[in-house]
Formats: structure tokens, C-alpha cells, sequence
């Protein structure tokens, strides 16, 4: 049995991320916005989004977390621009894992989908 | 045992774990101990070979379970030196304490209606009495902490008066590691009349517990924190008060006589333990006091104390690095500490990826990191007998990597 579990949740690209993240900052005039609390690691991450139509123009997110919570927010406001607002309720588990492209070990998974709860609320 | 270097890589051969687990740094030791194979077994051989209810049964097997458990319970009272019938068996820590919450109101003198607390304590020593507060109106005071981690003796003396209850505090912080003066505490609850109570969770493994000493009313402790199982905790209390308190739960085993509308109470300490018990529990946490009596709880704090002073001074050299414990002659083997803007949980995770577990987070004590002004918690080392220097260097230096690959 082996204890030292190779966790690939910190490859380079989530790093890189985490340094600069993209989608960083505020929107001038967001049509929906939430700030989403993660009271056990004190992680707060607020989405905003700025919709017409139905179809998400642009996303930002802003606050702050532990890595996995903010590189999942840079990606997952990347991924928002251009969708449908009703689809994003769709999106799941998942879809976050796929975004980050690393392995997320189970007591993780809340950081890493803080934002999606966020983005999903301001749009309900 | 005087414990150095060799002597503590002898002690982790006691300890199952290491083997199913190698490489592991395990240096997360005030979350729960590590359990050595003598309490194992003496569980196993519980089961296997005594295992029956206790206190009903009228054949050899639950003489046998029995006189376990009576042995278990004399084996706890004389580690703190106190009485059997002083010592009332829980589920742990936190449940001995929402037992005081919940039958102290009975023995409350008149005119008395203030609880209080410190600033440093556990959610465990804190929410039952907030409840407590509410249910019976009475109200909170908040002692202080120092910024040197210790508690404001001077605020407790203005918190501390003719209106107070209950004094319930922290013998060892969790989070800081700060050895509390807890006698002193008792003595400026006694003067004014207050119920003191110690929540030596984080202590009983490397202090010496002498509640005659203490003084103190009641006081509470986990098996799990000191080598022993999970699942069983204790609650010691003076005599004349537990005989004057109503019991907590009701039900079989804590009484002497029912009828269809009343019910007459067992004498101590069985008034205070209804259904069946966890006799493995007890039978392996007494094994788990005799395992840290071998060793010494001197031999382990003395030990901890060189891991402390040199991770203190190792840990240095980590860019960034603030530390939240007081200084050695006040540390009972617990560092909190942060990294620059690098997240706890972030942290934790990348000395996971080297076999090396830490605690992070807010440490079940989120008033006091919101003192620290930390809302994103801490990352927390703590150690036991079996750690070595050299476990400590590797922290160390998979710090330096997390820094150099997180840091700004």
C-alpha cells in the first residue's frame, strides 16, 4: 500500500493560471452578478455576467480562493461567453473536471466548482 | 522511555499505520493520534474473546466485560486522580461538554446568569453554551487573547464576577498551541463562586492531568487524542455535584427502579450512561493510557518540545512564512502558521502530493482565526512521539517548493 497519492491537480497550466488569471476584474454594466461563500476555507468568489438575449456576451469573475477555486473561475467565465443562459444550469461536476483538464481528488471538488454554483445563481 | 531520534523510529514500529501507509509524515496529530497495535489488540481481544453487555448479564462472559469495564474506568480515574465513580464514559470531548450544557442549568445558584469563555476556544466549548445562553437567557462574556497567544488574565478578572455561572475554557488551544494557565483560571472562577470547567482535549497527551490539582469542577477529554479509539471521550466531575445534577439521556442501565410513570436514578457514574456502552472503547482507551504511561506523557512532551524548537527555527527559512503559536516555553507541540497569500487548503494538498498530512483550515475554531484575521484559516502542524527531525526538514523543504512555485 502506498500513502503518497501523485496528485496532478497542480500541472503547469493550472499554475500558469492561477498567476494570471483570465476574466479577472469587474464588468461595467453586468445583468447578473453573485458572490459565492465557502465558509470551511473562506473562499469567496463573486461571478458576474452581462446577458442579451438569452446569450451571455461576457463573464468576469473577481474575490479571491485557493487555486483550484480561481482557475476554475478563470475558465469557467471563458466557457461562458457565447453560451445560452438556460444551458448553464445544465452544466455539472463534470463539465468543471473538464475545464480544469487535471485530477481533482473528492475534498477538492467544492473549491473547484465554487464558481459554477456562483455563476448558476446569478443566473436563476 | 526518554525518547531521541532511534527511540522515536522504534515507537512508529508500534503504530500499524506506517506499514500500510509507507512513507507517510504524519503530522497532523492534534486532529487524532495515531493508534499503537497494543490498543488494536486489546480491542480485538475484547471481541474475541470477552464480548458480551455489561451490567445485565448474569453469566461468566458478562462478569468478564464487566470487570473490564470498571477496570477501564479505575484505570482513567487514577490518571487524572480523581474516583471511579468520577468518571463518566462519552462519545468524546464535545459530547461531555453538551452533557454539561444540557444538566448544569439544575445546579446553577441563584442570581448567577453569565458564561464565561475565551476568545481561543474550540467550536466544541463554544456552541453548547451559546445554546445554553439562549435557551435560559443568560449571557455571554468573552476573555480575551493576548497577541503573545495567551490568555488577557487581566480581562478574565474583569469578565470573571459574582454573576458567573460557568467557566468553561481551553487547556491546550488547538489552533495556536498555547499552554493555557488553566489553574489559575480555575482559581479566579473559584473565588467568585463559578462552576469551572477544562476542556483538555488537546492536552491529556502530553500534560499531566491532576484534577485534585486543578481544582477544577469538571473537566472533559477525547480517547481518540491520546492513542486510543475514536468513539469514546470523558467526562470527569466532582462528586457532590454529578450526584446533585439530572442526567442527560435516559433509558436502560442509568436507573435503579422504573414504574409505568416515574423513574428512580442509578448512582454514579451509571446515572450518566444509559444503553449500551462502548466497553471495546473504554477496555482500548484504558490500553492507550497504559501504552502513553510506558512511554512517559514527560518523555513525550519533552520530545515534542525539540520537534518545536526546531521547527520554529526551521521553519524560518521558509519566505513569507507568519507564525500563529506562541514561544517553546508555552507551546505544547502545535504550529499554526501561513503563507503569504497561498491558501491552506492549497498547501495541505501539495505536501499531500509528498506523503507529508497536515491540518488546514479553520481549525474547528472560527472566532479565533477571525481574530487572527486569517478568513482563510490556517495550515497547522502537530506532533507526537514518533516524529523525527527529519520529517520536519522535508516539511520544510516541500515548503520552499510550494512557495517557489505558488508565491508572488
Amino acid at each position: 500500500m502506498e500513502t503518497i497519492r501523485h496528485n496532478e491537480a497542480y500541472k503547469k497550466h493550472i499554475i500558469e493560471l492561477w498567476k494570471n488569471p483570465k476574466n479577472f476584474g469587474n464588468l461595467i454594466s453586468p445583468t447578473h452578478e453573485l458572490t459565492e461563500h465557502n465558509s470551511i476555507c473562506g473562499d469567496e468568489i463573486t461571478v458576474q455576467i452581462r446577458a442579451k438575449d438569452g446569450k451571455i456576451e461576457d463573464a468576469k469573475f473577481s474575490g479571491s480562493g485557493c487555486v483550484l477555486s480561481v482557475v476554475s473561475a478563470s475558465l469557467l467565465t471563458d466557457k461562458l461567453k457565447g453560451m445560452k443562459t438556460k444551458d448553464v444550469k445544465k452544466l455539472g461536476k463534470e463539465d468543471v473536471k473538464k475545464l480544469l483538464n487535471t485530477k481533482i481528488h473528492s475534498s477538492r471538488m467544492k473549491c473547484a466548482c465554487l464558481p459554477l454554483e456562483a455563476a448558476k445563481k446569478a443566473l436563476k | 522511555m526518554i525518547i531521541n531520534n532511534k527511540t522515536a523510529k522504534k515507537i512508529k514500529q508500534d503504530f500499524p499505520i506506517f506499514k500500510n501507509n509507507k512513507g507517510l509524515i504524519y503530522l497532523d496529530n492534534s486532529a487524532t493520534s495515531q493508534k499503537p497495535k497494543q490498543v488494536i489488540k486489546a480491542m480485538t481481544d475484547f471481541y474475541e474473546k470477552n464480548n458480551s453487555n455489561v451490567g445485565r448479564g448474569l453469566y461468566l462472559l458478562s462478569e468478564k466485560a464487566m470487570e473490564e469495564y470498571d477496570n477501564a474506568r479505575k484505570t482513567v480515574a487514577e490518571f487524572i486522580n480523581s474516583s471511579s465513580n468520577e468518571i463518566i464514559f462519552t462519545r468524546n470531548t464535545t459530547e461531555s461538554l453538551n452533557l454539561l450544557s444540557y444538566v448544569l442549568a439544575s445546579i446553577i445558584p441563584e442570581g448567577r446568569d453569565e458564561i464565561v469563555l475565551t476568545e481561543m476556544e474550540h467550536h466544541s466549548n463554544l456552541i453548547p453554551w451559546q445554546q445554553l445562553a439562549k435557551r435560559n437567557k443568560m449571557k455571554l462574556k468573552i476573555i480575551k487573547m493576548k497577541n503573545d497567544f495567551t490568555f488577557d488574565m487581566e480581562d478574565a478578572e474583569q469578565k470573571i464576577t459574582d454573576k458567573t455561572a460557568i467557566l468553561s475554557f481551553m487547556h491546550v488551544s488547538n489552533v495556536t498551541g498555547t499552554i493555557n494557565d488553566v489553574k489559575e483560571l480555575v482559581n479566579l472562577g473559584k473565588e467568585k463562586g463559578a462552576i469551572t470547567i477544562i476542556d483538555s482535549a488537546q492536552a491529556v497527551s502530553s500534560i499531566k492531568i491532576d484534577v485534585k490539582d486543578l481544582g477544577c469542577d469538571f473537566l472533559a477529554f477525547s480517547s481518540h487524542k491520546i492513542f486510543g479509539p475514536m468513539g469514546i471521550g470523558v467526562l470527569y466531575g466532582k462528586k457532590e455535584l454529578l450526584e446533585k445534577m439530572l442526567p442527560f439521556t435516559f433509558g436502560g442501565g442509568m436507573i435503579k427502579r422504573v414504574e409505568l410513570g416515574n423513574a428512580e436514578w442509578a448512582d454514579l457514574p451509571e446515572k450518566f450512561e444509559s444503553g449500551t456502552q462502548n466497553i471495546a472503547g473504554a477496555v482500548g482507551l484504558a490500553e492507550a493510557i497504559r501504552y502513553l504511561e510506558k512511554i512517559g506523557q514527560e518523555n513525550i512532551s519533552g520530545w515534542e518540545k525539540q520537534l518545536t524548537k526546531y521547527a520554529l527555527e526551521k521553519l524560518k527559512e521558509v519566505p513569507q512564512i507568519k507564525i500563529y503559536s506562541p514561544v517553546l516555553e508555552k507551546n505544547a507541540g502545535i504550529i499554526s502558521f501561513s503563507l503569504g497569500r497561498i491558501h491552506p487548503h492549497d498547501v495541505a494538498a501539495l505536501l499531500d502530493e509528498k506523503g507529508i498530512a497536515i491540518r488546514a483550515g479553520h481549525c474547528c475554531a472560527m472566532p479565533l482565526m477571525k481574530r487572527l484575521g486569517l478568513v482563510q484559516g490556517v495550515s497547522r502542524i502537530s506532533f507526537s512521539a514518533f516524529n523525527t527531525f527529519k520529517e520536519i526538514d522535508n516539511l520544510v523543504d516541500v515548503l520552499k517548493e510550494i512557495e517557489a512555485k505558488l508565491g508572488d
